[in-house]
């Protein structure tokens, strides 16, 4: 096989338990964000864009949704003859199957995957980041510094260090020391989770990493110190765009909201810079002569005959007449019934709000406790729920269907 | 139904849909928001388990081509079968111009004597509808049909533009075709051809060449409507939504009529989707004071003005203050602050500058060429 400059593995992993029930049925990477995009379609379209046309994505929660989604890799150009996008389970061998049992370990078991490109360069991706990157740049720059590891760092204000795992560096951007979480943060350069390698070098260290039975075999916490003591050359490249983690309900309509308005925070349209994903195949949405929308993002297969405002809709959602949504995320095929009001919510793929129930309203000594741990303001509707007519939900409640 | 493959003519000079074809075949022209004409046809072969198509091509094939690419939006990027787009080409016996749908049809001979299939589905490309070719097929193998030709029944002011108005004067009892009458003057029938064709491969074969050997080179005219009393031809009807392009008036009436509940859902179901070329455009947002009513928008669109029942393609901008009313505005069209559209075409790629007002009638809607800057 021709051999690649450079690999990506994306590492797609987590269950994303903090996301609650809309990871109960799929891998977090593949959670609808944006109105017509997925999480992973972020890396991969960042992947495609720079020229990287290999990516190996690591998984071993909940597959199916995200395997049905990346098919052939058609919707990304990334059915290739040579290369392309190829979902990696953990599977059995002869000494007995094993699950991933971390970060690294899940690279580990992978690279057989890895050597059958013998590319120069690795590149590590995490699944659950929204943001664009040219990963080609940061390979020019680790290629420029001779690095053994390349690691992307984002600025974050000094007082809000101490949540990230943070890179001390010298005056030409080597890394000396590696923080996780610092209590007393010596810089403000936190860790992306995106590094690039030398294959070499990353091989060995996995290899020792996975002879070591008290390591926990991920990267952060092993493989970066591991390199930083025995004096490897580790470069922070800096990345000034717009960058988001949204592994919590909190993050992930922070995010959502972060496309709307006049100046987004984070502005999609970009004609050098396409986001890739699989089309809904749906006609262009409509807005009926009832219809106000203010504000918001709606996408393709859309009916709208309600009020909507500050919201983003996806593919194929329906809002009655009368209803009334604001501040929320209607995912992919949910309906949202007349004169049904929506507040500061996420409603999941295919739910069903019917007529006048009302989510996300002010509590009442009836609700009782009940947990907010997870959603804070946010309510959450799951997948498939159907909200019966009539029905309060309270502010921060999760509502799901019982059993799955 | 695998025992069939698609030809689709492309080759129709229809010049009265003036502007708009001036760069671009029928099948090419823009409709409903994201799709092209032969977006239609495409699909509806597809959705009918057809995977071997041939397309056609005689005048500016460049824009079609541009659209059809492999054919992998229509899943027809295969290794056996799959999409086959016919240019025009130059041979001692072939001036490379076609005199007329005969001529186009055997100038193909290649391809169909190698394509596998027994029935031909032969369609022409400024008919649209939502429909499965599939029960037309088992029709027409049932009856024993030589032709079978869909139709449908249109109103007695349904007004024709005496464009390929093929009209069908079937027999009651026994279902068959009596006659055929070509752009009539006083039509006799209400039931209008759709452009739509079963047919054996080896019939075809045999009856193009027969009307070239005549010297004849119209298939409607020449093949169809000669060969209606002598041929055992059948109508197969269809109920659904019958958008005919063949005038500027037409294709204005039928993109707004995509406003209504009942014709969008005729013509985009979840069982039959309308495929397209895909342009991974951000979804529409609105912005600011940005709103529409009544109106059709596509992804990409950015909506900071009033629109108002229009239909607007893909990546539009409608800057603060700008009024777009009863206008269809296709792809990547910019609209500047506090202008004014009234019944307008806006063609690709048109831009408006700030504060022009620009106004067409209902019943003559104006259009705007292709790149117009204004």
């Amino acid at each position: 096989m021709p051999k690649k400059k450079v690999v990506a593995m994306l590492l797609a992993g987590g269950q994303g338990s903090r996301l609650g029930v809309l990871t109960r049925s799929m891998a977090k990477p593949a959670v609808p964000f944006g109105g017509k995009y997925r999480i992973i379609d972020f890396p991969l379209s960042n992947c495609v864009n720079s020229n990287i046309d290999t990516v190996g994505v690591l998984t071993q929660y909940e597959p199916l949704a995200l395997n049905a989604y990346l098919g052939s890799g058609q919707p990304w150009d990334l059915d290739r003859m040579n290369g392309g996008v190829f979902v990696l389970p953990p599977y059995v061998a002869g000494s007995g199957g094993r699950w991933y049992s971390g970060t690294a370990n899940a690279i580990y078991q992978n690279l057989p995957f890895i050597e059958q490109y013998d590319p120069e360069y690795l590149l590590i991706l995490s699944g659950d980041h929204i943001y664009k990157m040219d990963y080609a740049a940061m390979l020019d720059y680790h290629i420029e510094k001779g690095a053994d590891c390349t690691i992307a760092v984002l600025t974050v204000p000094m007082k809000e260090a101490k949540r990230f795992g943070i890179m001390n560096t010298d005056g030409d951007n080597r890394i000396f020391e590696f923080e996780e979480k610092p209590e007393n943060p010596k810089s403000n350069k936190a860790s992306m989770g995106i590094y690039i390698f030398k294959t070499s070098v990353l091989r060995e260290f996995l290899i020792n990493d996975a002879a070591d039975d008290n390591s926990e075999h991920d990267f952060g916490k092993n493989i970066i110190p591991a390199l930083i003591e025995k004096g490897r050359s580790l470069y922070a490249w800096a990345f000034n765009g717009y960058w988001k983690d949204v592994g919590t309900i909190q993050s992930l309509w922070e995010a959502n909201m972060d496309l709307l308005g006049e100046h987004p925070n984070f502005r999609l349209e970009d004609k050098d810079w396409r986001i890739y994903s699989k089309s809904s195949g749906m006609p262009p949405h409509y807005l009926s002569s009832t219809a106000e929308v203010k504000e918001s993002m709606v996408s393709e297969g859309c009916v709208v005959y309600g009020k909507v405002r500050h919201s983003v809709l996806f593919a194929g959602a329906h809002i009655g007449e009368g209803a009334n949504i604001c501040d929320s995320i209607v995912m992919p095929g949910a309906v949202v019934e007349a004169g049904a009001v929506v507040k500061k919510a996420i409603i999941g793929e295919g739910a069903v709000i019917c007529k006048n129930a009302v989510i996300g309203s002010e509590p009442t000594k009836e609700d009782g406790d009940y947990d907010r741990s997870l959603t804070g303001d946010i309510t959450l509707i799951a997948n498939t729920v159907t909200v019966p007519s009539g029905a309060r939900v309270p502010v921060g409640m999760i509502v799901q269907n019982d059993g799955r | 139904m695998e025992n069939a493959f698609g030809l689709i003519y492309t080759g129709d000079a229809n010049m009265q849909l003036r502007e708009l074809t001036f760069s671009r075949s029928v099948a090419a022209v823009p409709f409903g928001g994201r799709y092209r004409t032969i977006d239609f046809m495409l699909s509806d072969m597809v959705n009918s388990g057809i995977t071997n198509v041939g397309i056609i091509a005689q005048r500016n094939y460049h824009s079609l081509m541009d659209h059809l690419e492999s054919g992998k939006e229509w899943d027809l990027h295969r290794k056996r079968d799959g999409l086959f787009i016919l240019p025009p080409f130059v041979t001692h016996d072939n001036t490379g111009v076609y005199k007329g749908t005969v001529d186009a049809i055997r100038s193909c001979t290649g391809y169909i004597k190698r394509s596998s299939q027994r029935y031909v589905v032969l369609t022409g490309s400024h008919t649209i509808y939502n429909s499965a070719y599939t029960d037309m097929i088992e029709q027409h193998i049932a009856t024993g049909a030589d032709i079978t030709i869909m139709y449908n029944v249109e109103t007695p002011d349904y007004d024709s533009q005496n464009y390929d108005d093929l009209r069908l004067e079937i027999d009651d009892e026994t279902g068959r075709i009596k006659d055929l009458a070509l752009n009539p003057e006083k039509p006799k029938s209400f039931n209008c051809s759709c452009d739509a064709f079963v047919m054996e491969k080896g019939l075809l074969e045999y009856l193009v060449d027969d009307a070239a050997a005549h010297a004849e080179f119209d298939f409607m005219r020449d093949v169809l409507v000669k060969n209606a009393g002598k041929l055992k031809m059948y109508g197969w009807r269809f109920d659904g939504y019958v958008a005919r392009l063949n005038s500027i008036n037409a294709f204005y009436k039928h993109n707004m009529a995509l406003l209504e509940k009942g014709v969008s859902k005729q013509l985009f179901s979840h069982e039959h989707p309308i495929y397209t070329k895909i342009k991974d455009e951000v979804p529409a947002r609105y912005v600011g004071e940005g709103f529409a009513k009544n109106s059709m928008l596509a992804d990409g669109c950015v909506i900071e003005g009033t629109v108002e029942n229009s239909v607007l393609f893909r990546g539009v901008h409608v800057a603060p203050g700008a009024v777009v009313r009863n206008s269809i505005v296709m792809q990547g069209a910019v609209i500047g602050s506090e202008s004014s559209l009234d019944y307008m075409i806006l063609d690709k790629g048109v831009i408006i500058g700030p504060g022009r007002r620009l106004s067409g009638h209902a019943t003559y809607p104006m259009i705007l060429r292709k790149g117009t800057a204004v």
